[in-house]
């Protein structure tokens, strides 16, 4: 824990070089990049690089349902005939968003009040740790639940209920890097010198903080992306006709085993992408040399 | 003093290891000894290879990326033809190790008696003797905490590292070091993270009981004042090979290389004859290191001949120096 | 005497936790947009029926004292009637919550069992095949969720070597034993009904390890990192210095140190399992909290939402408390630093 502020670098443009390096030398990081872009590339351009694009919508063609995987269905059809294949790219695009949402909202509110807390220590310390520690120390799956069943069910308020979940381990993480980075003499220079605390936060702290920053938000966005797929599957996020992958994988349960491939694809799509930000997170992690 | 057979020889010892930035050679043919009951400083800087030579002796110097050349002689055997497991015979029964920081190298969760005990478990080797009762290893434990002069064994057998003193750890590590009655110990920088005045109790204690039981002594330091005071025979190190060895008395009256009269007239004296001057330069890259001598660089004396690797000169009874200067010259040059 | 100040502090903030979580499960559930009432007898409700029921649920009274009934309900344990059942919500809870438990506490052993063992082995035999082999499997454990391993392992055991039942907790032609604790594993030991016994734990095998699978993979990864991190340190070098066997040291004197940063992770993942074993219910048709737990919420089925988080929230109180009971043995200095302060 103690090493946190002393083991990584200030990423100049030659230390990009260098972490690039580094980087690519890791393959399974690699492979993690490139299924992420990958995934993103193509959920992107889903429409024109799908095979039935229309199936991402309401859509019904019982003569083709129960179709297994083969040709032209990669990866069989559900019992009303739309393409599982084409419902996964298109599915990517609730997770990702899911993920991108809730790191927009939890990020930017969870930094600021962790620099805030760590520089400014006092009575602004105390109360925003403590009420982190509040929010950290509620089972998550019960403040969930417990935010669900306020709201409606459905993928926006999902994604609300994930970002209050989340803000805090952001808070927590910059606090601890601010506390010790605030000692270093690049800060206390600035302070005799009489910089601003906006300025001694914003152009000397924050970016010290962003490599370890940026590691959690990319690991972040697979387990993001777990639980999201996790709420879609017991209902509670994402509604059908839309394609999730939790709900697809919930829906597909009930005709197990003889129609396997309507639970089994849409899981492995989770897999994929899932696996694709964690190696990709471990290595920045490995590269930056954070611990997160 | 006592000649004879030296206990422990170490000849021409050279450590590479390879990284991703290629080869480091950082050891370069070391010759070291030390005979019964004596005790040998080996000085130099931070960075000079001192506590590398150690672990070299200890066998600890084993990995994919570790080259270890030369020879290691110790009670009739080369340690370095020796398997591992072997040379964990020798470890902790017959050299045994005084580290540096006592809090780092105690064991946090366990309590001093467990780590105690174990090290004592271990006193009876492989050739025939039987192991110890619980009740003998106890009893073991309490008379050598004793003797290190803690108060109050037993209380001291319960505490965990974190409970007692730096000096009380420092006491016990010594403990662990003396309990087993080996042939020779290697000291690396006691009592350094301590105190002065601690350090200073700490060595007594070490030099009384170590000249009670005749066991030889490695010490390893940067404390000249230390090496005046405990040793019998000093050792400079620098960038990896032996710069000079003598008799500590002839040594501190009249050093010879270069680097020692540097490292001699660093020292601040109480008579306050101005600062000190220090050594210009660095030590070098161990990646690539300079041809011949290594100190030339930094050497106020340096010659075209020291481009190639430095004689070992004898300047007096037991007094070797590795450098040009002496080399050539009649040793009438007496001091 | 340090340790039991410790414990006893522990103690007094899962006390807090639970309050504050019964306070804000209040605030929220009075959030809801609507009348509560009117949510809970349906649009074709009467005035008369509406008003009843709010005098019935004390919605006519102030904040303060509606929080006082419902503390007071909480700690008797009564959560009122659910909605959704028509029954006492303890009456549902004790009938479903058991099988969860009982899922949730094999999914821990194995998690720890399997999971800790594996790291040792990964951070013992390093960089070999060994290794690679342990953090591959802990990848994939890591990045699945757990309705997909419960599907993959139900089509791989169940169906496809059909070595393993498929669903349910019993087979068809199984009478389970007398109910005494609620944990059947308990129950048929004390019936001395060994038949069932098995039966259960076969019905038990798929749905557990689904569960533990992620548990697993982290806990064998958090192990190996762990070991490995105490492995650079010198207090294991110095172990070395004095000739103990490499043995030795990797189960002794390594794996307590790296055991304590380890804990407390596990203890999360371990009350993790409680909000995954939601997931992995439904595929195998377990007969736990899981899906009760979802069909309250989707009703607003106020009463039977409280009683279902705060049962959560117990839960989770009562791992992390475990947890720190455990640490605290674990690690000497924190137990004396707070006989020191």
């Amino acid at each position: 824990m103690s090493t946190v502020a002393g083991t990584f670098r200030i990423a100049r443009r030659e230390g990009a070089a260098r972490a690039w390096y580094a980087f690519s030398r890791n393959s399974t990081s690699v492979a993690g990049l490139i299924i992420v872009v990958v995934v993103v590339l193509w959920t992107a351009f889903a429409p024109w690089l799908t095979p039935f694009p229309r199936h991402a919508r309401a859509f019904t063609d019982i003569e083709h349902a129960n179709q297994p995987p083969g040709l032209p269905y990669l990866f069989g059809t559900d019992t009303i005939g739309r393409d599982i294949f084409t419902r996964v790219i298109f599915g990517y695009r609730f997770s990702l968003l899911l993920g991108l949402v809730v790191l927009s909202l939890a990020v930017p509110v969870g930094v600021a009040l962790g620099l805030a807390a760590g520089y400014f220590r006092g009575w602004p310390e105390t109360v925003i740790m403590r009420v982190t520690d509040v929010f950290l120390s509620i089972p998550p799956l019960a403040l969930a639940l417990a935010i669900m069943a306020v709201l409606e069910p459905n993928l926006q308020n999902a994604m609300l209920a994930v970002s209050v979940m989340w803000w805090p381990w952001y808070t927590r993480l910059v606090y601890s890097l601010v506390s010790s980075l605030r000692q270093e003499a690049y800060v206390q220079a600035a302070e005799v010198v009489g910089a601003s605390p906006a300025h001694i936060l914003l152009r000397e702290l924050l970016p010290n903080c962003l490599p370890a920053i940026l590691t959690k938000m990319t690991l972040d966005m697979a387990f993001v992306i777990l639980i999201g797929s996790s709420l879609s599957y017991l209902g509670l996020g994402v509604q059908p006709p839309d394609p999730d992958l939790g709900t697809m994988v919930a829906d597909g349960a009930k005709y197990m085993p003889d129609l396997w491939w309507i639970s089994v694809f849409p899981g492995l799509g989770i897999l994929l992408i899932v696996l694709g930000f964690n190696l990709f997170g471990d290595g920045l992690r490995d590269v930056f040399g954070v611990e997160v | 003093m006592n000649t004879g057979d030296p206990l422990l020889r170490i000849r021409d010892l050279h450590v590479e290891f390879t990284g991703f930035r290629g080869t480091t050679h950082v050891l370069n043919g070391v010759n070291l000894e030390v005979r019964r009951g004596e005790k040998v400083g080996l000085v130099g800087e931070t960075g000079c290879g001192k506590s590398l030579t150690v672990k070299a002796v200890l066998g600890l110097l084993r990995g994919p990326n570790v080259r270890v050349r030369g020879e290691i002689w110790f009670g009739g055997r080369n340690l370095l033809a020796d398997p591992a497991h072997e040379l964990r015979e020798l470890r902790g029964r017959r050299i045994t190790m005084i580290f540096q920081d006592p809090m780092a190298s105690l064991n946090p969760v366990f309590t001093v008696g467990d780590q105690l005990l174990e090290v004592i478990r271990r006193g009876p080797g492989r050739d025939g003797a039987r192991r110890l009762s619980a009740g003998a290893a106890e009893e073991k434990a309490l008379a050598i905490l004793h003797e290190v002069a803690l108060p109050d064994p037993e209380r001291i057998m319960r505490t965990y590292p974190v409970q007692l003193s730096g000096g009380m750890r420092q006491r016990v590590l010594i403990a662990m070091a003396l309990v087993n009655h080996p042939d020779l110990i290697i000291a690396d920088e006691p009592g350094t993270a301590l105190d002065v005045t601690i350090q200073e109790q700490i060595l007594r204690l070490m030099r009384s009981l170590v000249e009670a039981k005749g066991i030889s002594v490695l010490l390893i330091t940067h404390n000249l004042g230390v090496v005046r005071e405990t040793t019998d025979r000093v050792y400079v190190m620098y960038a990896g090979s032996i710069a000079e060895e003598g008799r500590t008395a002839d040594f501190f009256r009249g050093p010879k290389h270069p680097y020692t009269q540097g490292l001699l007239a660093s020292v601040p004296k109480l008579t306050g004859e101005g600062v000190p001057r220090g050594i210009d330069g660095m030590i070098p890259d161990y990646g690539a290191p300079p041809p011949g001598c290594r100190f030339a660089p930094r050497c106020a004396f340096a010659q075209p001949r020291c481009q190639s690797p430095p004689p070992w000169v004898n300047v007096g009874e037991g007094h070797h120096v590795a450098c040009v200067l002496y080399d050539a010259e009649p040793a009438a040059r007496s001091s | 005497m340090g340790y039991s100040s410790y414990l006893i502090r522990r103690v007094l903030l899962s006390v807090l936790v639970l309050l504050g979580l019964s306070i804000l499960i209040f605030t929220i559930a009075r959030v809801i947009p609507g009348d509560p009432a009117r949510i809970a007898l349906g649009p074709l409700a009467s005035r008369g029926q509406i008003d009843a029921l709010r005098q019935e649920m004390y919605l006519d009274r102030p904040i303060h004292v509606q929080y006082a009934y419902y503390l007071s309900g909480l700690l008797r344990g009564d959560f009122g009637e659910s909605l959704y059942t028509h029954r006492p919500v303890t009456d549902d809870l004790r009938d479903l919550f058991p099988a969860t438990l009982e899922l949730v506490l094999y999914s821990g052993l194995i998690m720890v069992l399997l999971g800790v063992p594996l790291g040792v082995l990964a951070a013992y035999y390093r960089d070999t095949w060994v290794d690679n082999a342990v953090r591959l499997f802990s990848l994939g454990g890591v990045v699945t969720p757990a309705f997909v391993w419960a599907i993959l392992l139900m089509l791989l055991f169940a169906h496809a070597l059909a070595v393993l039942p498929v669903a349910g907790q019993f087979s068809a032609s199984m009478t389970p034993p007398p109910q005494v604790t609620g944990l059947v594993t308990i129950d048929s030991l004390l019936d001395f009904n060994l038949g069932a016994y098995v039966d259960f734990l076969r019905h038990l095998i798929l749905p557990a390890v689904s569960l533990a699978l992620a548990g697993i993979a982290q806990a064998a990864r958090l192990t190996r990192a762990s070991m490995v991190d105490v492995a650079g340190r010198p207090y294991i070098e110095a172990a070395r210095a004095f000739g103990f066997a490499e043995y030795r040291i990797a189960l002794k004197y390594m794996l307590k140190p790296s055991m304590i940063p380890t804990m407390t992770i596990l203890g999360l993942d371990f009350a993790a399992l409680l909000g995954n074993a939601f997931l992995v219910e439904a595929v195998f048709n377990w007969p736990g909290i899981a899906r009760y737990g979802v069909e309250v919420i989707l009703r607003k089925d106020l009463n039977a939402i409280v009683a279902v988080v705060m049962i959560i929230g117990l839960f989770f109180v009562v791992i992390n408390f475990l947890i720190d009971i455990a640490v605290g043995y674990l690690d000497p200095r924190i137990r004396l630093a707070h006989a020191e302060a």
